[in-house]
């Protein structure tokens, strides 16, 4: 560090980070602390009425976690990133060793690594909705099904806990895998190209390469991607939101986390709500804790 | 991974090709499954209420341009709906490529008593979801008497942990301390170093996180549609929402999609425009090790 | 806050009674913006009031999208979507604003539906007709159910609409023909007499080839309308009847595959809008036989005339939207006037029939529709239904409605869902039920 020559101009740190911590702390600080002493109260609307606010104490994280929603919901939120996150790494791993892979001389590169990003610019909100008209019972996907003969009468996706969950997973994962590929792209080509070369002349197969040489030295981007990637998958809402319509069924098993506190939303409960949302702000920080343990260890 | 197993030799020419051959059929595959969606939301745009809830249909029809022509003479403020997402996201997208570089370059080249602190903090906030938080900046905005104004929506882009982590990630990379040292010696103010060297250097890290920024800002629906009121001052996915909302005797799919493909149409655009560099710049900065 | 309330109230009671009527009695809109008001805000969840405001209301001009005039008077539209309950929301935030509110600011006029209307009618917030200016001699002519829905628990009525939505059922007469021998409304109507015959004919249309209804929703407004009790009493959830019987019915069936699970609304849904998609019935008011059936389209039973209306089972009603004057207006006598003119004059009232083909809040005005032959639905080969939708306008009853209605019918049938499908049992998606509702509503948390 060139500790000495900068320090005069220190002051300079502190003036940059003037416009960032000011509007964090109104727009960000403010409706967290807000959020945080409001789980404290008894806080929600009935029609037009205000009930409370009343201190209960701890009596909302009580509730929340005795009466088995909370484990509930987050087991769902983290089933479906499971189901949606081994496929997303595993398409994103392939591909990013065939775009880096030098021997492979793919062409349209730039086409396909456009393309792979597509998705993510539809609004989750109208994929949604496409999706649900497309695995309608009536709808094409049955239809085609039902044509090649593989099923004999509509299956009926929504109706199913693993069929609701896998499309979740299948739209999330379509939606960001081009996200995951160019950030391990880059990982990849971070990789210094000799040790392929020593490893070829060496008479290591492709497979072997990637396997001994680009997943180890591939681990911390991994390890970034996966966390990033898990606290994504914990602001899960639009998807299984429209897809189900707010229900989380069949029998709420793909109600997620966000989608539970869209429901204290509804009354405006701040009390339970504000409880919930601590809950989540612990479990992101601790994961975000993981993220920068993981990104300094590197330096 | 997929790869054959085929004898490993090096300069295997069989092998090569074989994989070349799995890697062109699989993203080719993948392209199909990419450019689907776009294709079933354009088909869907062409066609009538009618042929809609008949069911669906893989050839288009030929109501595009009276869809498009209901929606723009139709009851919602359209254009006013795409100028409003326009400014906001574009706004957004300026002030949190902008604040986030300068933060990050805070961080990055200045040494200072909290630097430390404040880069485990900002990292530690960096994904607590809007949703969590929904209700006390509702709160927030009410008592600051920004209901229903661009404010709410725009300001809070200066504070984007996440773009933040990603420029300071791409300047521990590609800006070396040097050159900031070398601007001082030849006389520059560090804000001017900052707009005039380090700016100009950043280029495709701005662009890759002014796109993303811009989507995200763009296709927001759930911030917005709590602040908006007012019809025309709301942004399109409110305009989309609205449409579906409809009552049954307007209740037009057919418009619906036509709007949807109307929305996301800026954004390809804007997407295509910059995804050289965006495809390049990722690959640039990328994260690093 | 609440003294406020109250004082601004009083304030207004008085001023009504100086007004008594709204204005001089005339009937021209223009001119009759008296009480000094410059903006008439008017809160709404989409645009069909807005449209008969403007293609009704004497002396109303547009001037864009968003705003119009009365005379001196500028007409503001805030419109919110009802997706996620922004609607509700946004009105809530706005209302408890209303004292602090700048006048011209303050709401006058807002819209609520049937199944939250009590939430909003048993407040302060929404203005008797009656201290408005309303007349019993003026709504004389209206719907008994549509002044039920708007009525508070103290008796006082505080909105009115211009529609009426009684609802029939609707049958597919190639169906009927091949499976009951007759697609005669009476005959059909034997079939469907009672839930008891309904069941027997279901499993004759399955026999056939035919659900009997597109989806179990289909029949769940037939059954919520026709009530013992509230949803909501002394504190406590109560499951009707009546409801209780649509649970079984639904169960048997879903079982026998004479239906199925879809949501309103949804394609599979619509599907039997067509010959293909082999439904028997759907249950609806005049809006959805005109307007949601596909009438349009070539190839539809409804283009080809294919539909028949008969009574049905159990009367009921569906949609429906309502006029309330909110408390703090500075614009009484025009929220009076509007209120008037739309759902209590005749003539313009007819006029909304003729042009938009609603189901008008007026019986003189829809007796007179019934009679005459040139008002015969093509939807409905010819058949004109309105004697019949006259008669369960008459027979519709609201007085069990409670401010819990719009979410305990949403979470019961979403929650037996579950128990149709096959994935819960009936207790376990009774359970779902009583979750959804603490949530919603957390004072009836168990």
């Amino acid at each position: 560090m060139k500790k000495s020559k900068v320090v005069s101009y220190n002051k300079w740190g502190y003036i940059f980070l003037i416009p960032f911590t000011v509007v964090f702390l109104v727009f960000q600080l403010i409706p967290m602390v807000t959020t945080i002493y409001n789980s404290f109260f008894e806080n929600y609307r009935s029609g037009l009425m205000q009930i409370g606010p009343n201190f209960v104490g701890l009596e909302n994280y009580v509730t929340i976690i005795t009466n088995g929603d909370l484990p509930t919901y987050f087991a769902n939120t983290m089933i479906i990133w499971v189901m949606c996150f081994i496929p997303q790494i595993v398409i994103s791993l392939v591909l990013g060793a065939w775009f880096t892979d030098p021997s492979l001389r793919l062409r349209f590169q730039t086409f396909f690594k456009t393309v792979i990003y597509l998705p993510n610019l539809i609004m989750a909100s109208a994929f949604s909705m496409l999706f649900f008209t497309l695995f309608a019972d009536g709808g094409p996907i049955n239809s085609i099904l039902m044509q090649a003969g593989i099923i004999g009468e509509p299956y009926q996706f929504m109706s199913h806990v693993w069929s609701v969950r896998g499309l979740i997973a299948f739209m999330n994962c379509l939606m960001w895998f081009g996200n995951t590929t160019i950030l391990l792209m880059a990982g990849m080509l971070g990789i210094d190209p000799a040790l392929f070369e020593a490893a070829q002349v060496d008479g290591a197969t492709a497979t072997q390469i990637f396997s001994k040489i680009t997943l180890p030295l591939l681990k911390p981007i991994l390890i970034y991607v996966m966390v990033t990637s898990l606290i994504g998958g914990l602001q899960l809402f639009d998807v299984p939101q429209i897809l189900t319509n707010g229900s989380g069924d069949p029998v709420r098993s793909s109600m997620t986390l966000i989608m539970y506190l869209n429901k204290h939303l509804y009354n405006k409960n701040y009390g339970l709500g504000g409880a919930l949302s601590v809950f989540m702000i612990i479990v992101t920080a601790i994961l975000s804790y993981i993220v920068f343990k993981v990104t300094n260890s590197r330096r | 991974m997929t790869e054959s197993k085929t004898a490993g030799q090096n300069e295997n020419g069989a092998s090569v090709h074989a994989r070349r051959v799995l890697a062109y059929v699989v993203l080719i595959l993948v392209t199909v499954l990419c450019l689907f969606w776009f294709y079933v939301l354009f088909i869907n745009a062409t066609r009538s209420n009618s042929e809609l809830k008949r069911g669906f249909s893989a050839i288009p029809s030929v109501y595009l341009l009276e869809n498009l022509n209901n929606m723009i003479h139709g009851t919602q403020p359209v254009l006013s709906g795409l100028i409003n997402s326009f400014i906001i996201a574009v706004s957004s997208a300026a002030l949190s490529t902008y604040f986030s570089a300068m933060t990050a370059y805070a961080i990055h080249a200045y040494d200072f008593k909290f630097r430390r602190f404040m880069f485990t903090f900002i990292l530690m906030i960096m994904m607590i979801p809007t949703q969590i938080t929904a209700l006390g900046f509702l709160q927030l905005i009410g008592n600051m008497g920004l209901d229903d104004s661009f404010i709410p929506l725009i300001v809070p882009s200066v504070a984007t942990p996440a773009v933040f982590f990603y420029m300071k990630q791409y300047m521990d990379s590609t800006l070396p301390l040097s050159l900031v040292e070398a601007a001082r010696i030849d006389g520059a103010g560090e804000f001017r170093t900052f707009n005039q060297i380090v700016m100009p250097l950043m280029k495709p890290a701005l662009a890759v996180q002014a796109i993303f920024s811009f989507v995200y800002s763009w296709n927001n629906y759930f911030v917005p549609a709590l602040v908006l009121h007012t019809d025309t001052k709301k942004t399109l996915p409110i305009l989309i929402a609205q449409l579906r909302s409809a009552d049954w005797l307007k209740f037009d799919m057919g418009q619906v999609y036509a709007m949807i493909a109307f929305s996301i149409f800026p954004v390809i655009l804007v997407y295509l425009v910059l995804s050289k560099s965006i495809v390049g710049g990722v690959t640039l900065g990328g994260v690093k090790g | 806050m609440k003294s406020k309330l109250m004082a601004a109230l009083l304030s207004l009671t008085m001023a009504a009674g100086m007004l008594a009527g709204c204005g001089k009695g005339g009937s021209s809109g223009a001119g009759k913006a008296t009480d000094g008001g410059k903006v008439l805000n008017i809160y709404a969840w989409n645009e069909e009031f807005k449209s008969r405001v403007t293609d009704h209301y004497p002396g109303y001009e547009e001037v864009d999208a968003t705003t119009g005039k009365v005379g001196d008077v500028t007409v503001k539209w805030n419109i919110t979507p009802n997706q996620d309950n922004a609607y509700q929301n946004h009105l809530d935030e706005t209302l408890l604003n209303q004292d602090k509110a700048a006048a011209d600011d303050k709401i006058d006029i807002f819209l609520v539906e049937a199944d939250y209307a009590l939430k909003y009618v048993d407040t302060d917030y929404a203005l008797p007709v009656k201290d408005l200016g309303l007349t019993d001699e003026d709504l004389k002519n209206q719907y008994k159910y549509t002044q039920d829905v708007m009525t508070d628990s103290k008796g006082v009525l505080k909105g009115t609409s211009w529609q009426g939505c009684p609802g029939v059922l609707i049958y597919n007469r190639e169906a009927a023909t091949e499976v009951l021998g007759s697609d005669d409304p009476s005959e059909v109507q034997k079939a469907v007499a009672d839930w008891d015959s309904f069941e027997k004919t279901a499993e004759k249309m399955k026999d056939a080839g035919y659900n009997m209804t597109a989806t179990t929703n289909d029949a769940y407004r037939v059954f919520s309308n026709n009530v013992s009790g509230k949803w909501v009493q002394d504190g406590k959830v109560v499951l009707d009847d009546n409801i209780k019987n649509w649970i079984d019915l639904s169960k048997n069936m879903m079982d026998a595959g004479e239906t199925t699970s879809a949501d309103l609304w949804s394609p599979d849904w619509s599907a039997g809008f067509y010959p293909d998609g082999k439904v028997f019935c759907y249950f609806g008011p005049a809006w959805l036989i005109n307007f949601s059936m596909a009438a349009d389209e070539a190839g539809s039973i409804a283009n080809a005339g294919g539909w028949g209306a008969t009574e049905g089972p159990q009367g009921f009603f569906w949609g429906g939207t309502w006029i309330c004057g909110c408390a703090g207006t500075d614009n009484k006598t025009l929220v009076c006037d509007i209120m008037k003119q739309l759902t209590c004059n005749e003539e313009i009232m007819l006029d909304i029939v003729k042009k938009d083909s609603d189901f008008v809040n007026n019986k003189p005005a829809m007796e007179k529709a019934a009679a005459d032959d040139s008002f015969a639905f093509p939807v409905l080969g010819g058949q004109n239904p309105l004697p019949m939708f006259c008669a369960g306008a008459e027979k519709c009853d609201l007085s069990n409605q409670s401010a819990y209605d719009q979410g305990c019918n949403e979470e019961l049938q979403r929650a037996m869902r579950n128990y149709f499908e096959g994935n819960a049992s009936y207790d376990e998606a009774y359970e779902q039920f009583t979750k959804a509702i603490g949530e919603k509503y957390p004072e009836l948390a168990q």
